[in-house]
């Protein structure tokens, strides 16, 4: 019988929660890698069994973990991350030039096609590549030295290349997204990069609509129609139909435009979800109350979906790696909080449930759709 | 034969809740005692020193003999007592948060 595995990552390790199809009862497994920050865990989706993870903190620095067992067992592998050549500066805070400096990896894309080969996207922002599993990483560094690096400054939560999106049409195109330089695209697999942010307006920039500077939170792209892709920026949620050449905003009536998370159905295109947030300072739902909103138009038009989730006194935040879906026929929706809850909805956000509610914070959440 | 206590985070990489044991040749110094550490675990490469610098990572300590030890040159001879093995090598993450 098929059913799911939920890869969540938080402030103090990683759990793996799994269930069968009807996504009624879960088995809670960890923690793993106990004491650490997970920034993501994530399986290949050439091989179920083969699972990269994110392990770093601020006294030890990165390690990189790969399963060969679905999460039984795991061993380190390379934690190397060398920029390449002279790295050079990028804007500080204050707009002084600073020097780039490996932080940590956010994000953790396998192949689609190979176990072996994934992409790493990495703090200060950067992308590097493995093709032997993780033991090795080489960066990819058209992306970073394509010539409005040296503009690049960080958000809140540091220069971060939070989001890596390859096209499963085209494994040549690339997709990543920088907090706060925005968005940039490869249609070499990775050699050139040029910006995607046309349409995008940020009022915290001097230059509303400039090309590069946008903090961009998150990306979504459904698989069957990969030229469409949704963005949830610091605020506006937007949509670009032309593979990122053009972007439209589709934030319509959503109770704010602000938030972190995006996700697209597994099986329906046009329908979205997003977590409104307050505000940039303050982040937490609106009116404590937690609400998913799924737009079934592709944005504008959105809907609350409330059953089962927290209505009152709820200030929790949704971090942008934090929802996933399966691919199960009724598309199973899930999403971790700040505060250590993950839910669950088997019916594509009708109804949720809490799978636990008291881990650490929940920093990322993936979804394996097992056979 | 040289004792290292290792901090809870790094032990848990190396799947260990004991101390460590190395046998050095030579004069025991922070760099050996790391480099021989190292060479048993590699998974703890990085992250007691910066891969690049080689330097101690900026929150990592080593103590001894009730002593810090975390600023002396990594080619100083450990004491006495750590080379003996009759006291251990403290490698601790540094107190940090709340």
């Amino acid at each position: 019988m098929s059913g799911v595995r939920v890869l969540v990552g938080t402030r103090k390790g990683a759990f793996v929660l799994t269930s069968d199809a009807r996504r009624q009862t879960w088995d809670v497994d960890g923690p793993l890698f106990a004491g650490w920050e997970i920034y993501h865990v994530k399986g290949s989706p050439a091989d179920p069994d083969r699972l990269y993870a994110s392990q770093s903190t601020g006294w030890f620095g990165q390690l990189i973990q790969r399963s060969d067992d679905g999460g039984t067992t795991w061993e380190t592998v390379g934690n190397q991350f060398p920029y390449d050549g002279v790295p050079g500066t990028h804007q500080w805070y204050d707009g002084t030039p600073h020097p780039w400096e490996f932080a940590r990896v956010w994000h953790l894309e396998p192949s689609l096609t190979d176990p072996d080969t994934v992409l790493a996207g990495v703090e200060d922002a950067a992308l590097f590549r493995s093709t032997d599993a993780g033991a090795s990483w080489h960066e990819l560094s058209g992306l970073r030295c394509h010539g409005s690096g040296p503009s690049w400054q960080p958000g809140a939560g540091g220069m971060c290349l939070h989001t890596v999106i390859v096209d499963p049409t085209n494994a040549q195109r690339i997709f990543v997204a920088i907090s706060a330089a925005g968005v940039f695209r490869s249609d070499d697999g990775g050699e050139t990069w040029l910006p995607a942010n046309r349409g995008l307006r940020s009022e915290g920039i001097p230059d509303e609509d400039a090309e590069v500077g946008h903090c961009v939170h998150r990306l979504a792209m459904h698989p069957s129609r990969p030229d469409v892709l949704y963005m949830q920026k610091h605020w506006d949620v937007m949509r670009s139909d032309d593979a990122g050449d053009s972007w439209q905003e589709i934030s319509g009536d959503l109770p704010t435009d602000f938030g972190f998370a995006i996700e697209v159905h597994a099986h329906e295109p046009d329908t979205v979800y997003v977590v409104p947030i307050q505000s940039d300072s303050e982040h937490f739902p609106p009116d404590g109350k937690l609400r998913v909103y799924r737009s079934r138009t592709g944005g504008h038009d959105w809907e609350p979906l409330t059953n089962g989730l927290p209505q009152a006194h709820c200030y929790v935040n949704v971090l942008r790696d934090a929802m996933a879906v399966d691919s199960l026929d009724a598309c199973g929706v899930y999403f971790g909080t700040t505060g250590g809850q993950v839910y669950a909805s088997p019916d594509a956000g009708d109804t949720w449930a809490p799978i636990v509610r008291d881990l650490p914070s929940v920093l990322s959440l993936e979804v394996q759709t097992l056979p | 034969m040289i004792r290292v206590v290792l901090p809870a985070q790094l032990r848990t990489i190396i799947h260990t809740e004991q101390e460590v044991e190395l046998d050095i040749v030579g004069q025991p110094t922070q760099r050996s005692v790391i480099d021989a550490l190292e060479a048993r675990y590699p998974a703890l490469q990085g992250t007691i020193r910066d891969p690049a610098t080689q330097k101690r990572r900026p929150f990592v300590r080593f103590f001894a003999c009730e002593n810090d030890l975390s600023h002396e040159s990594p080619d100083q001879p450990l004491p006495d007592a750590v080379a003996g093995g009759t006291e251990p090598l403290f490698i601790v993450g540094a107190m940090a948060g709340g």
